[in-house]
């Protein structure tokens, strides 16, 4: 029993990581209609954003919260740069988007490793984020999954609430749904793709920053992380936040359970089957928006 | 048009046929076929080969292995060179790709002839280029701690086999009245095959193994491995993860509450520059098992991380590997030296009891298996991201790649 | 999904359609005719051993791309997984080769060293005939296109969806064959092979023997490509490309127009796959995984993927540069390879091969 909480609370906080990397994602997916390959890379330069911070002030401890606005400023500027451009030149084309975007992450990459050396770098935790609360001996839950966690739900209801029921956010959703219509009606798309691409990889930078209390602080940190998000984002369907949260905590805890009786591999392996039977099922997604636009 | 493709289709279909009907050689029908490629030795200088990823995901890792090397090829050369002549390091990129370290391997052996080869990290590369280095009857020193049951004729070990690193690990669990292990690894050959060791191990010595569990290489999600590794209450882990993986590993560790102090945990792929990397917040008073570490005492040492910090750089930490590397081309050195000549059979023929007062100690090679007599040591992570030595074997371990001097181990290879 | 149709990125205006479909085959003869003598007079003279067998290598990287061209470039479906099929037809061929090396009724070296297994398993053991490893190399991949391709086309999975879906099984795939070391050999892959088909691998005339097979093959493989172009079938894919939905209204299932482009590039990218085991001697996971499988389409995307010999010549440079660069530049490579993803796909869609007509427009005041 014990063990099977446990392995929930671990599911349910991998589904966290994967929403906070997805949550940006799937919002410029939605705008241009393509994955942002390099999303991966914003995720790094959010990560080291806490790295640099660091050497700045030495205090540790809230570095890592001063670090999430830096990092969210950092990454969204990143994303208005590749907005701007290139993919503003090829809204028309969004499978070459892809493989243009696979070429920025490359690029950042090595930048990366040329700027912070090859090897991964170390940040320093919170003492506050790397203990944990005990509810029985055998079950206990890390205070770093928790903090994700509360910043996945944070991320999720700020989202909502400016996508809802900002001018901005009515803006954002016209776009997504009809661009021409769009602009025909007076909105100014340019500005608001580019103001999506602030959010959406400044989501990516906040996830960085998360990420540093789990995993390593490299170069090829993103790569390590994006594939899931991008399944994620496919199987959650564009336009909708609630798809891409439903599908993260159905990951999540699909993935640590079948792992937890299996194998890493063999959890991999099945998860992706279940993306492929479940795109028979609903090919455009969980949520698909029904407008003229969409073919 | 027609016409033309269809003559053209013929004109290939006989070029195909022509091609196979002058074959060469069958298998096993000639076996001098191939001579081997020949060294250039004939001026001033002799080539000597470097081959370590330099790009990709092994870059972080194996770039120290070639900055070693480099330092040692400096250092002979500084002193008058080999048989007089001096070294010419041409390093060769293997873009962690194991492909590719074949061809970069007959690259060095065939267009730049050199006299012997550095270099390789993982076992996937060794096993690339081992057909390569067999089938031109050209040297590689392998300089990495491995998984064992290999004896390439071509190949000289300088890391250590499984009796110098992963037996020794265990032999100090049961000194320290630790009877239950959890194993934790990368999902590749060398966690595999030490996993089967230590099953072995344990089965002959009253352990019990509470589970084995593999992580994709470059998997940095740990949760649900160390939900196992708690609920198995294990007295001790032994962890054979490779790179990115540790990072995440040793941070979940500590956030679910296991510590060195209740589930120490030994691992063998973490030397002075992970350790940087994942930071003493969560490895501190952890357990490594290696040949050597840069707090190893000795002048020999001394010498060798003074002139490395200088060369590189004063916060580059010295590591095994690294010093495995270092020591490999001063054993080459002694060999040719020791032969007279930089002919491959003579230097190979010649290695039998080399030995070099390397920075871990003396160092011998037994010709036989053409690995090396290595001291065993068990270190324990300080607060100030060094290692520094809890154990060690006293003398060096006679090398033992098939492990055949140990009763327990029959039927493992 | 947006409704903007992927532009068609490398067919010329409306106008000059007409020699697009009746002249550019013309062409692309003259240019298969120069290609077969570079490949079989020029290049075996002009090259030593050692180069002749990268170019080998390069040229099995040509073939993958062939089908490429074909799926992504005719038919708009970027695969980013052409390394499942890569991998299938280089374990099927790599297979073979380990069991005719240990011998009748023994097991690959190998397994016995890392396995413990007792027996052969069962689905290892079909592979030591070479009247079934040898169409395996090409009819496995093709059946594993066909399942999953019959399985995402009929429900219009397409697009970016489709592309990270081909990439995502790619990642499974490789996981999946290092997960079961005792019998694929894990990381390591198949390697240190003896012999091809009783020929001794390490005599350097049996290795340019292989180099003429793999030419030859490409050669096959970009005549049945141009055939396939010319066809009523070639029409029907650039149709489905530029507007699916009216190839749909036109009575046509577009689902299976795109089902045999799949297949095909698989069947290709895994004869390619088997040819690359004897001219380099390995085959792994990490030629399978999402890295390779995408570095196949920038060559592709360099040469000019619309075209019938521009992936060739694409993939063939992309893997020269690779090879030149990375040893002199390590860091730089990567940075060009970066590059020429954003700059060739950004700027020139159509590639080395629609440099040519951007220049002669603009000299007749078209562009």
């Amino acid at each position: 029993m014990t063990v099977i909480v446990s392995q929930l609370f671990t599911g349910v906080s991998i589904g966290a990581v994967l929403l906070l990397i997805a949550l940006g994602l799937s919002l410029t997916f939605g705008q241009m209609g393509v994955i942002n390959m390099a999303h991966g890379e914003f995720i790094m330069a959010g990560a080291y954003t806490v790295y640099v911070l660091q050497k700045v002030i030495t205090g540790a401890g809230w570095s890592l919260l001063i670090a999430l606005p830096i990092a969210f400023a950092v990454a969204g500027a990143m994303g208005v740069l590749l907005e701007f451009l290139l993919i503003r030149r090829l809204y028309a084309r969004p499978l070459d988007t892809l493989l243009v975007t696979w070429g920025v992450s490359l690029i950042l990459q090595q930048a990366a490793r040329d700027i912070f050396g090859a090897p991964n770098v170390q940040t320093r935790a919170p003492d506050a984020l790397t203990g944990n609360i005990r509810i029985t001996d055998d079950l206990v839950l890390s205070n770093n999954r928790l903090f994700i966690l509360a910043l996945a739900a944070l991320a999720v209801v700020a989202l909502t609430v400016v996508l809802r029921f900002t001018s901005l956010g009515r803006r954002i959703r016209a776009v997504v749904q009809n661009r021409d219509l769009a602009a025909v009606s007076g909105i100014p798309t340019g500005r608001v793709d580019r103001l999506t691409f602030f959010i959406g990889s400044g989501l990516a930078g906040v996830a960085g920053v998360a990420l540093t209390l789990l995993g390593p602080i490299g170069p090829t940190m993103g790569t390590n992380v994006i594939i899931d998000a991008f399944l994620v984002v496919v199987a959650g369907g564009i336009g909708h936040l609630k798809g891409s949260v439903i599908v993260a905590f159905a990951l999540g805890t699909l993935q640590s359970l079948i792992e937890y009786s299996t194998t890493v591999s063999v959890a991999k392996v099945l998860v992706f089957v279940a993306i492929v039977a479940f795109l028979q099922w609903r090919p455009q997604g969980l949520f698909t928006l029904r407008t003229r636009s969409m073919a | 048009m027609y016409s033309l493709r269809g003559r053209r289709t013929g004109a290939l279909l006989i070029a195909v046929a022509l091609a196979l009907t002058a074959c060469g050689s069958k298998t096993g029908e000639n076996e001098s076929s191939s001579s081997g490629a020949v060294a250039d030795t004939s001026g001033d200088t002799v080539k000597v080969g470097l081959l370590n990823s330099l790009s990709g995901t092994m870059a972080i890792s194996e770039v120290t292995v070639r900055d070693s090397i480099k330092l040692a090829v400096e250092e002979i050369n500084a002193s008058g060179g080999v048989l007089g002549k001096k070294l010419e390091p041409i390093s060769e990129d293997g873009a962690s790709d194991w492909p590719t370290f074949a061809e970069k391997a007959e690259k060095l052996i065939k267009e730049d002839r050199v006299a012997a080869v550095f270099g390789c990290w993982t076992s996937a590369s060794r096993k690339a280029v081992k057909p390569v280095f067999e089938e031109n009857k050209a040297l590689l020193f392998y300089p990495v701690q491995y998984e064992g049951l290999e004896q390439s004729p071509y190949i000289f070990y300088t890391g250590a086999t499984t009796n110098q690193q992963i037996v020794p690990g265990l032999d100090y669990l049961k000194s320290q009245g630790k009877t239950s292990v959890y194993l934790v690894g990368s999902d590749y050959v060398f966690p595999r095959t030490a996993n089967k060791i230590i099953k072995a191990y344990a089965a002959a010595n009253g352990m019990t193994i509470l589970g084995e569990d593999y992580a994709p290489l470059g998997s940095t999600e740990f949760g649900t491995i160390v939900n196992k590794v708690k609920a198995s209450k294990a007295s001790a882990v032994f962890n054979t993860l490779n790179g990115d993986s540790n990072v995440a590993f040793f941070k979940e560790y500590k956030s679910a509450g296991l510590t060195a102090a209740t589930m120490p945990v030994v691992s063998v792929s973490i030397a002075e520059e992970e350790v940087k990397s994942i930071g003493t917040q969560y490895l501190a008073d952890q357990l490594t098992a290696w040949n050597y570490y840069q707090t190893t005492p000795g002048a020999a040492n001394e010498k060798f991380v003074k002139a490395y910090k200088a060369k590189y750089g004063a916060d580059k930490p010295t590591s095994d590997p690294m010093e495995a590397a270092y020591v490999s081309v001063y054993l080459w050195k002694a060999m040719v030296e020791k032969a007279g000549s930089f002919e491959v059979a003579k230097v190979k023929a010649a290695s039998d009891g080399v030995t070099f007062e390397a920075p871990e100690g003396t160092v011998t090679i037994d010709g036989a298996t053409q690995h090396i007599y290595k001291t065993a040591r068990i270190g324990k992570v300080g607060g100030d991201g060094l290692i520094t030595e809890v154990w060690n074997s006293g003398s060096p371990v006679k090398p033992d790649p098939y492990l055949k001097g140990y009763a327990w181990a029959t039927g493992l290879s | 999904m947006t409704s903007t149709v992927e532009r068609p990125v490398s067919a010329p205006p409306a106008a000059s359609r007409r020699r697009f479909v009746s002249k550019a085959p013309l062409r692309a003869g003259a240019g298969l005719a120069a290609a077969a003598v570079l490949l079989f007079a020029v290049a075996p003279v002009a090259l030593s051993d050692f180069r002749l067998s990268l170019l080998a290598k390069y040229l099995c990287f040509a073939m993958v791309a062939v089908g490429i061209g074909l799926a992504w470039g005719r038919g708009g479906l970027l695969t980013l997984g052409q390394g499942v099929f890569f991998g299938l037809g280089g374990y099927a061929m790599a297979m073979h080769m380990k069991l005719a090396d240990a011998g009748p009724g023994q097991m690959p070296d190998f397994m016995l060293l890392y396995g413990q297994l007792d027996a052969l398993p069962w689905w290892w053991a079909p592979f030591r005939s070479p009247y079934f490893a040898l169409p395996a190399t090409v009819l496995l991949p093709m059946l594993v296109a066909f399942l999953l391709g019959s399985l995402v086309f009929r429900r219009r999975v397409r697009g970016a969806y489709f592309a990270i879906l081909s990439q995502a099984l790619a990642a499974a795939l490789a996981i999946f064959l290092i997960g079961q070391q005792g019998t694929t050999g894990g990381t390591n892959g198949l390697t240190d092979f003896q012999g091809f088909f009783g020929y001794d691998l390490d005599d350097p005339v049996n290795q340019r023997m292989v180099y003429f097979i793999v030419a030859g093959s490409l050669l096959a493989l970009l005549l049945i490509a141009r055939q396939l172009i010319k066809s009523r079938y070639g029409e029907l894919l650039v149709a489905v490309r530029d507007s699916e939905e009216r190839v749909r209204f036109l009575g046509y299932n577009p689902a299976n127009v795109k089902l045999v482009a799949y297949v095909v590039a698989a069947g290709m990218a895994g004869l390619a796959g088997a040819l690359f085991v004897p001219a380099v001697g390995i085959i792994n996971p990490a030629l399978i995984g999402i890295v390779p499988s995408i570095e196949f389409v920038i060559g592709v995307a360099v040469g000019g993927r619309a075209t019938l010999l521009g992936p060739v010549i694409g993939a063939v440079a992309v893997a020269w540069a690779r090879t030149t660069l990375s040893e002199e530049f390590p860091a730089a490579w990567t940075y060009l390879q970066g590059l020429l993803f954003v700059l060739v796909v950004a700027f020139l869609p159509g590639g080395l091969a629609s440099v040519y007509r951007l220049l002669k427009e603009r000299r007749h005041g078209r562009a």
